[in-house]
Formats: C-alpha cells, sequence, structure tokens
C-alpha cells in the first residue's frame, strides 16, 4: 500500500515537472514569435517614413536626384520582397541608401535647418535603433529558446513534441555593417 | 537575461528574511518588556502588522507617491519625441512587455529615476538638467541603466525593502522615545520588574534597548549593500541593451560634475536615482552607507569594459577596476558565451536640446501657453492666466489669447463651406506655423502642438472633447 502511494506520488511530481518543462518551452517559442514580430512593425514603420522624408528632402536636394531615387527604390524592392533572405537583402540595401542619405544631408544647411525634417531625421535615427534593437532582442530569445531545446533534459521534451531550434538573424549583406563610402568627385 | 532575473529574485528574497527577522525579533523584545511574559508574541503580530500596512499602501500607489514628491510630469510623444523614442528603444531592446511611462522633473539637476511595481506599469522620469545636457547616446545610456532596474525587478525590491527598513526604524524610535519620556524608572518597566521578579525581566529589558538601537544600523547596512550591488548590475544591463558602454560612462561623468541637488528628495528614495541625489548631505559618509556606489568608480569599469558589451566583459572589467573577486553577476549569465560587439557612436556629438527647449518643454507640460508675438518675443503664459488677451512686455502690442473656436462657430463655417451638417469634432484649431504653439480647449486647459505634430485632431486631457487642427497649408 505504502510503496503503491509512494509511486503515485513520484508520477505526479515527474508529470507535474514535464508539464512545467512543457510549458516552458511554448513561453519561450512565443517570445521569439513576438520578437520576430517586433521587427516586422521597426521595419513597416521604415517604409512608412521614407516617402515623407523624400518629400521634404526633394525641395532642398535638386542635385541628389540619384540618392533620393536609391532610396525610393530599395524601399519599393523591400516591400515587394517575398521570401525572408530577400527580405534581409533588401532591407540591408535600403538602410545603406539611408545611411548615405543622412551623410548627403550634411551639406545642406537649410534641409538640416528645416522643423520638420528635424523631426523626420529623429524618427528615421529611433527607427533605425529600434530595428536593431528588435534583432537584438530577437537574438536573445533565440538563443535561450535554443538553449533549452538542445540542452538535457529539456531536449528530450523538445524532441517530442518537435519544437524546432530557431535561426538567428544575421546581417549577411556586408553593405550594412561598413560605412558607406563618400564620394567627392 | 533571464537567469540574472532569477537570481536577483533569489537574494532578494534573503535580505528580505533576514530584515523580516530583524523586524519581528525587535518586535517581540519590545512587546516581552511592556507585558511579560506574553506579550512577546503580540509585539511580533503588532511589529508584523505595521509592516503588511506599510507595504500594501506602497504597493498600491509608491510610484504615484514617489513621482508626485519630485514634482514628475507625465510627457507626451509629442512634446519630447526624442525622449520617447529613446526610451521605446530602450523597451524594444529589454523586451518589455509595455512601455513605460516617461516623465519629467523641473529641475536643473542631472538625474533620472525609475519606479513601478511590475515591467508592465513602470515608468521613467528625468530631470529637465539631464535633457538638456544629454545627447542622444548619453540619454539612452541613462534610460538604459533604468531600464535596467526595471527589467532586474529592482523597483521593487527597493519598495518592500525600504518599507521594511522605515518601519524598523518607526518602531525602534517610538521605542526608545518612549522609554525617554516614562523615565529610567518608568512606572511600566518597574511594574514589569514587580511581576515577572526582577531579573528575567530586567535581562529582556536591556535586550530590547540593545536591539532597537541596532536594528536599524544592521537593517540599513543590509538595504546599503544590496542597493550598492544594483547599481553595478543595473549598469551591466544598460551596456548590454545599448552596446555602447562609453554612453552611460559619459552622461555619469556629466553628472559627478553637475552640482546642483535634486530638492525635494528624502533618504528613502534616494536610492532608485542613477545617482546619489542628495550629493552634498552624503559626501561625508563612507562608502558602507551610501545607497550608490562611488560614481568614478562605476565610470572607470564602464570606460575599461573591452572586446564586447556582454555580461563577461563587464564583470571582468569590474574585477580590474575593484581589484578583488567579487561576484557582481551570476555564473549562468557568463556562461552564455555570446559575442556583442561594441557599437559605434550615433551621429550627434551636442547634445540634443539647449537649456531654452528644454525649458520650454517643461513649461509645455505645465499647461503654459506660447504666444509668439508680432515683434517677435515669445510669451509663455501660466495656465493660471484668465484674460483674453495679453500685453507684449516688448513692444506692448495687445494679442489674443487663442483658443479652440467653439462648437456653434464651427457648425456655422462648416455648412457655409460644405453645405453638410457638420460632424465631430466640434472645435477647430488653425494652426499659425510649424513651431511650438499652443491654444486653450474650451474647458481652459492648454493644449500643446510641438513643432513635430502631425495629426489632424487633438483630444483634451481634461474635458475629453476633440478638437480639429487645420494647417496653414490647407487653408
Amino acid at each position: 500500500m505504502l510503496g503503491f502511494l509512494v509511486l503515485v506520488g513520484l508520477i505526479v511530481v515527474i508529470v507535474v515537472w514535464l508539464v512545467g518543462m512543457y510549458n516552458g518551452l511554448v513561453g519561450l517559442r512565443n517570445a521569439v514569435k513576438n520578437a520576430w514580430s517586433q521587427i516586422d512593425v521597426q521595419l513597416k514603420r521604415r517604409h512608412d517614413l521614407i516617402p515623407n522624408l523624400v518629400e521634404t528632402a526633394k525641395g532642398y536636394m535638386k542635385h541628389e536626384r540619384e540618392t533620393l531615387q536609391a532610396i525610393t527604390d530599395a524601399r519599393s524592392r523591400a516591400m515587394g520582397a517575398g521570401t525572408v533572405g530577400e527580405k534581409a537583402q533588401a532591407e540591408s540595401a535600403l538602410s545603406g541608401a539611408i545611411s548615405k542619405f543622412m551623410l548627403v544631408v550634411e551639406n545642406y544647411p537649410d534641409l538640416k535647418a528645416n522643423q520638420n525634417f528635424l523631426a523626420l531625421q529623429e524618427e528615421l535615427t529611433s527607427t533605425e535603433n529600434k530595428i536593431a534593437f528588435s534583432r537584438q532582442a530577437y537574438n536573445d530569445a533565440v538563443m535561450t529558446y535554443n538553449n533549452k531545446t538542445q540542452m538535457f533534459p529539456s531536449n528530450i521534451i523538445a524532441g517530442m513534441f518537435n519544437f524546432q531550434a530557431s535561426e538567428f538573424f544575421q546581417v549577411e549583406d556586408a553593405a550594412e555593417r561598413k560605412t558607406p563610402k563618400v564620394d567627392f568627385s | 537575461m533571464w537567469e540574472l532575473i532569477a537570481q536577483n529574485r533569489r537574494r532578494s528574497w534573503w535580505l528580505f528574511l533576514a530584515m523580516g527577522a530583524l523586524l519581528i525579533g525587535l518586535g517581540y523584545a519590545i512587546g516581552a518588556t511592556y507585558a511579560p511574559p506574553n506579550g512577546g508574541v503580540g509585539g511580533m503580530i503588532v511589529a508584523g502588522i505595521v509592516w503588511l500596512v506599510l507595504s500594501l499602501i506602497s504597493y498600491s500607489s509608491g510610484a504615484s507617491i514617489m513621482l508626485n514628491s519630485v514634482g514628475a510630469k507625465e510627457v507626451t510623444p509629442d512634446i519630447h519625441p526624442q525622449l520617447f523614442n529613446v526610451v521605446e528603444e530602450m523597451k524594444i531592446a529589454a523586451a518589455l512587455p509595455k512601455m513605460p511611462k516617461v516623465y519629467v522633473i523641473d529641475s536643473p539637476a542631472l538625474n533620472a529615476f525609475a519606479t513601478g511595481m511590475k515591467p508592465e506599469n513602470s515608468a521613467i522620469a528625468v530631470t529637465a538638467g539631464l535633457l538638456s545636457r544629454m545627447n542622444r547616446d548619453e540619454l539612452q545610456g541613462v534610460v538604459a541603466h533604468e531600464t535596467g532596474h526595471i527589467t532586474n525587478r529592482d523597483v521593487q525590491f527597493v519598495t518592500f525593502a525600504g518599507v521594511m527598513l522605515g518601519a524598523i526604524v518607526i518602531i525602534s524610535e517610538i521605542f526608545l522615545r518612549g522609554l525617554w519620556y516614562s523615565g529610567g524608572s518608568g512606572r511600566r518597566l518597574g511594574s514589569s520588574r514587580g511581576k515577572s521578579g526582577g531579573q528575567g525581566g530586567a535581562i529582556i529589558a536591556v535586550a530590547a534597548v540593545v536591539l532597537a538601537i541596532l536594528a536599524p544600523i544592521m537593517a540599513r547596512l543590509l538595504y546599503f549593500a544590496i542597493s550598492r550591488r544594483r547599481e553595478y548590475l543595473a549598469d551591466a544591463t544598460a551596456v548590454r541593451l545599448t552596446r555602447y558602454p562609453e554612453g552611460l560612462a559619459s552622461a555619469l561623468e556629466k553628472i559627478a560634475n553637475s552640482t546642483e541637488d535634486l530638492p525635494k528628495v528624502n533618504k528613502a528614495i534616494a536610492p532608485m536615482f542613477i545617482a546619489n541625489p542628495l550629493k552634498r548631505a552624503g559626501a561625508k559618509l563612507s562608502d558602507l552607507t551610501s545607497t550608490h556606489p562611488p560614481i568614478s568608480q562605476r565610470i572607470r569599469i564602464l570606460r575599461s569594459i573591452a572586446g564586447g558589451s556582454g555580461y563577461l566583459e563587464y564583470q571582468s572589467a569590474f574585477n580590474a577596476v575593484r581589484g578583488k573577486g567579487e561576484r557582481i553577476l551570476p555564473n549562468s549569465a557568463l556562461d552564455q558565451n555570446e559575442a556583442v560587439p561594441i557599437r559605434p557612436p550615433a551621429a550627434e556629438p551636442k547634445p540634443s536640446g539647449q537649456r531654452r527647449d528644454v525649458n520650454d518643454i517643461v513649461r509645455a507640460v505645465n499647461g503654459f501657453l506660447f504666444l509668439n508675438c508680432a515683434c517677435g518675443l515669445k510669451m509663455k503664459v501660466p495656465p493660471e492666466y484668465q484674460k483674453p488677451t495679453v500685453t507684449c512686455p516688448r513692444c506692448g502690442t495687445v494679442n489674443q489669447i487663442p483658443t479652440a473656436e467653439l462648437a456653434a462657430v464651427a457648425a456655422v463655417l462648416e455648412t457655409q463651406r460644405a453645405g453638410a451638417a457638420p460632424e465631430q469634432p466640434g472645435q477647430v484649431y488653425r494652426r499659425r506655423g510649424s513651431g511650438w504653439e499652443s491654444f486653450r480647449c474650451g474647458c481652459g486647459r492648454t493644449l500643446q502642438l510641438s513643432p513635430a505634430f502631425a495629426g489632424d485632431q487633438i483630444t483634451c486631457s481634461n474635458c475629453g472633447r476633440v478638437t480639429a487642427i487645420e494647417d496653414t497649408k490647407d487653408a
């Protein structure tokens, strides 16, 4: 009788423990998803800002049609991108175009004094930061989640219920890492 | 990050239990002195109730008491877009469940604090002086440090432990004064001695006095030790969130060099700030009794971080500067061998706003009205001003106080123009430019339009009425 009770008690403890582990994994997987959607929100925000920015700058930067055109093109490519790989590449091309634009702006004091433009510039800087930070938060979440799916004993549960490891968000295109070249010719 | 929070919580619990034991012990000793032989239990219960009541008060309204006590005013994204953006960036980086509320304190001192019992309803307050002196990176560093306090659950801890410290201080104070006034051969002590028969009672009484003197000191030391450690921890979190140690380092440097004290801050809330707000008062105290680690040391640690911005790098920099094998971060947080490179500085070397702009922001938060006179003078009209016109002190021109046109007028205009019945909103205000503007709502509340305002209507925070904003370009 006593042995039976101990057995039942043991089984209950193990089940509770397993359920806790399973729920923990689900929570982490949701955190990863949530972090990913956060990146998307920020990318969309950047897309929304660009037409405004180009519109404001156009009047001041008559000789920089190419720079502005590059931004507009990169934006439409990024918005039309289908696969994740394409998207990542298009977005980093857009980042490159924007940082080049920001450098060129230094030559236009009138534009820099424009209240409207200053507000837009702050928004754009902040959005760029938010993209970087949401990426960072995503990678943090992925690392915690992956560790749990690979480490003993939670990897057993992960294997049983098909919790797959997530991928890190890496910037493949080197264009985003290096600062854009300024051409004075 | 999660291990860090868990470890933090465990350590807090230990400290918490130690302080609780101190409180209960004090209650027992006092109770036993006054009403032997069974008074001890009563004393413990009373001490527990005092703590519980204070805790409940601080849990339910601690944040608002604190914000009110320093005169913090909530800011909208409209009034200071940059501060708001920086807070949102940190919210994203730390994956907070909700955006913290943002407050500004009208003071030239450089300081900031975080409050709120849960990450779901937190708040970050910065002083106007800080806004005017910091550039974007430095502001980000400060906000990241405060976000670190929120994610590490420091606010919760500081509040509860602070309340417990307060309870211990109050109880022992009352006891000691009671003794003083009842005199050395007090009637109560005397009678108790009579009842329980001499020595036992006397020993307990002496123990109670000793405990009443020592308990507040011990509780304080416990509290300060943990509070200092938490500052380092928040610094480490800030470095990791921003990936830019220099931002926080130069912000701390500016804070250290400023001489203004933050008024209206008492000792109880001092540990919540980024740097000790009671600088001059605390200057003489030794390391042991300070709520904050020496600022120069924090800067040195931040500046000697090399090779990355993870917790591991902070820990090794910490050890290098302090020269001791002290652990500030748990092993589990250091094991995650991740490469988090330090990012380059943002392209904005100068401070974000001049002193005058920040003054305007503080006035905007407090409901001042901005009026540009034809002569170029910018008049700032306080919200108490009731007359319909204001005379320019420089050129003598009589200016109308701008108000939103009331529903009736707007309705007439609207029907004339479109030939249709007007819809909501009822009030209309026509913008005159694209700079700072403000006007009075029908209810008398001042509504602000910042240069960044881009919407076409604004809702009064006082009466809830919606005012349509017409752009000058549209008209």
